[in-house]
């Protein structure tokens, strides 16, 4: 049966004002007006972002490899970005002459829009520290520092990545040409499978948080040891981190456009804007994961406390200072995709989906299934311990069994002649 | 308010339905019953049932038309069909009847169910409008886990034996084995 009580877990988080507490009641122009602050702001940082995050890999990459890197424009190289952007908007805009006109114009949007669409979410800031919750208060309105709340949050971030997918897929078919379409087939394989390990590694955040509102999310963390990656044992943040990889279509996953095998993959055919689009997408995306991972696992824009020490960092009003903790652990993130594309050489097509089926999927639902069987010893009061032997022994069994599978399977290909 | 997003989302589900019929190409057919998906995911948010419509566009749009336009790609149909060839005789008359029948069936369904549809029947219990955002999907949680879990695990059954049967179906076995 289930547990009767569902809310009694940590801090009661149904209990708290779910949505924006600014969008409650009747619509008036100052809640109006925020919202509209917001999205400029949120959509401004967005490019932002992606501008420096297309600089900082550029350099960082450059660094790891003995090189200088962009360092003409502005200073540092830092508006190499705004050159090369600028340069892409008055180059030629090549149509195929075998592509489907209406779907390859509509590509590049499908792919830009869902990386804007994910990041409105996420609490970009606000003081969560003694119970305040993240509520802020701008002309006399409370709010929160995201543009979004929705009850649904996280699962909103997943519709998203679960429709990012079409931009490339669509692509590459409508280009007419087949190293695209190669590359778009194997896109769409390879998001469609670590969606899955995405998913469930996202399941088990929601089973300690209790809840699937962003901002709730962030709200229970409020110590280091309430941190989600502490919470749930590591191993669920670690596949997050792997099948968002994939999901991003980066290194070592990036199949998609391995240059090697397919001339450039799904956006072959696409020059001028089009193409800035996807390439501004890719690294909007790199940065909207980096604030999805540090906002789950993370405590997003909470500071570092531990055992009722707080790090505050002085003279800056607590509201700010979440925008400060949520930048640097968002830094960490982005520097950590960087050196895994300047470290990591690329799966193979097999290795890839070999991994993701056969270790991800199996091994982040195996860690659900564990977490969940302490959650339930806990709620009816069974000896947590003996619970947890018991759920190790079973999923061991699975383990076997799953084994034996693989190794009556592979005997039997070998049967037939494959090679591998 | 409400009257403009039922109106608009409507217009997005008929019009792509409308696509998904009349496009010659599969792969823009696919395109408009991701339309028409999204129109339904609409519907869902404007009803206030949040984790349905979530669900509506990652299991339906995410998986299930990704999956078709993998298939369509992959086997390369993404060329408009011939439809003047037909394989099984006098299909289009029956479909037709057929189509008449449904009709003529849910026309009549709603005539006589009217009074339900503008008055609450006695259902399930509709989340406390103060309750917290996670009652709506507490309440989903309790009648597939719990009332109606047998139900549940049936399906997911049945989705296994489906995966299995395609799997064996589509290995083609060398000569001599069983």
């Amino acid at each position: 049966m289930l547990p009767r009580d569902l809310s009694s877990h940590v801090g009661a988080p149904s209990l708290r004002p779910m949505l924006d507490p600014a969008l409650e009641g009747d619509l008036l122009w100052a809640p109006l007006v925020i919202v509209i602050l917001k999205v400029l702001v949120v959509f401004v940082v967005g490019l932002v972002a992606t501008m420096l995050m297309v600089w900082f890999e550029r350099k960082v990459v450059a660094g790891m490899q003995n090189r200088i890197g962009p360092n003409k424009a502005g200073p540092y190289g830092l508006l190499q970005t705004l050159a090369d952007g600028i340069k892409l908007f008055f180059k030629e805009d090549l149509l195929p002459r075998r592509s489907d006109r209406f779907v390859f114009a509509l590509a590049p949007f499908l792919s830009f829009v869902p990386a804007f669409l994910s990041f409105a979410i996420i609490p970009l800031g606000g003081d969560y520290r003694d119970g305040n919750d993240g509520i802020v208060t701008w002309f006399g309105i409370e709010t929160r520092v995201q543009l979004a709340d929705p009850h649904v949050g996280v699962l909103f971030a997943l519709a998203i990545s679960s429709i990012a997918v079409y931009g490339i897929m669509l692509a590459g078919w409508s280009s007419g040409s087949k190293y695209p379409l190669l590359g778009s087939v194997r896109a769409s394989a390879q998001m469609v499978s670590y969606e899955a390990a995405l998913g469930l590694s996202l399941a088990s955040v929601l089973l300690i948080a209790g809840t699937m509102s962003t901002s709730g999310i962030v709200g229970a963390q409020a110590t280091l040891t309430d941190w989600n990656v502490v919470a749930t044992g590591v191993v669920p943040f670690i596949i997050f981190l792997i099948a968002a990889t994939a999901e991003l279509n980066r290194p070592p996953f990036d199949l998609v456009e391995a240059e090697q095998e397919l001339v450039g993959g799904f956006n072959t055919e696409y020059s001028s804007i089009r193409f800035a689009l996807f390439y501004l997408a890719e690294f909007m995306n790199t940065v909207t994961m980096s604030a999805l991972i540090v906002t789950l696992f993370f405590g997003g824009p909470q500071p570092i406390s531990f055992n009722g020490f707080t790090l505050d960092i002085p003279f800056v009003p607590n509201a700010l200072e979440g925008t400060v903790w949520l930048l640097l652990k968002v830094l960490v993130f982005l520097y950590t995709y960087v050196w895994f594309r300047a470290t990591l050489p690329r799966l193979r097509y097999d290795q890839l989906m070999n991994f993701g089926w056969k270790v991800l999927i199996p091994a982040s639902l195996a860690w659900f299934l564990l977490l969940a069987a302490q959650r339930l010893a806990r709620d009816e009061g069974w000896n947590v311990f003996v619970t947890t032997a018991i759920a190790v022994v079973v999923l061991a069994g699975c383990y076997m069994l799953m084994q034996a599978a693989f190794a009556v399977s592979n005997k039997t290909r070998e049967s037939q002649g494959a090679q591998f | 308010m409400q009257l403009v997003v039922f109106v608009l989302a409507s217009a997005m589900m008929l019009v792509g339905a409308v696509g998904v019929i009349t496009r010659r190409n599969p792969v823009h057919a696919a395109l408009s019953l991701v339309l028409t998906l999204f129109g339904v995911a609409v519907h869902f948010v404007a009803l206030e049932a949040y984790f349905l419509a979530a669900v509506q566009i990652i299991v339906y749009a995410g998986a299930i038309v990704v999956l078709f336009l993998f298939v369509i790609m992959l086997l390369g149909v993404d060329k408009a069909e011939d439809l003047k060839t037909e394989p099984l005789v006098a299909q289009r008359w029956l479909a037709g009847v057929a189509a008449l029948g449904l009709l003529g069936l849910l026309v009549v369904a709603v005539a006589r169910g009217a009074d339900i549809l503008t008055t609450r029947s006695e259902g399930l219990d509709t989340a406390a409008p103060n309750a917290g955002g996670d009652a709506n999907i507490q309440q989903l949680a309790r009648s597939v886990f719990g009332d109606y879990v047998v139900a549940f695990e049936l399906t997911s059954v049945l989705l296994v034996v489906a995966v299995v049967g395609t799997v064996m179906l589509t290995r083609k076995r060398a000569a001599g084995e069983a």
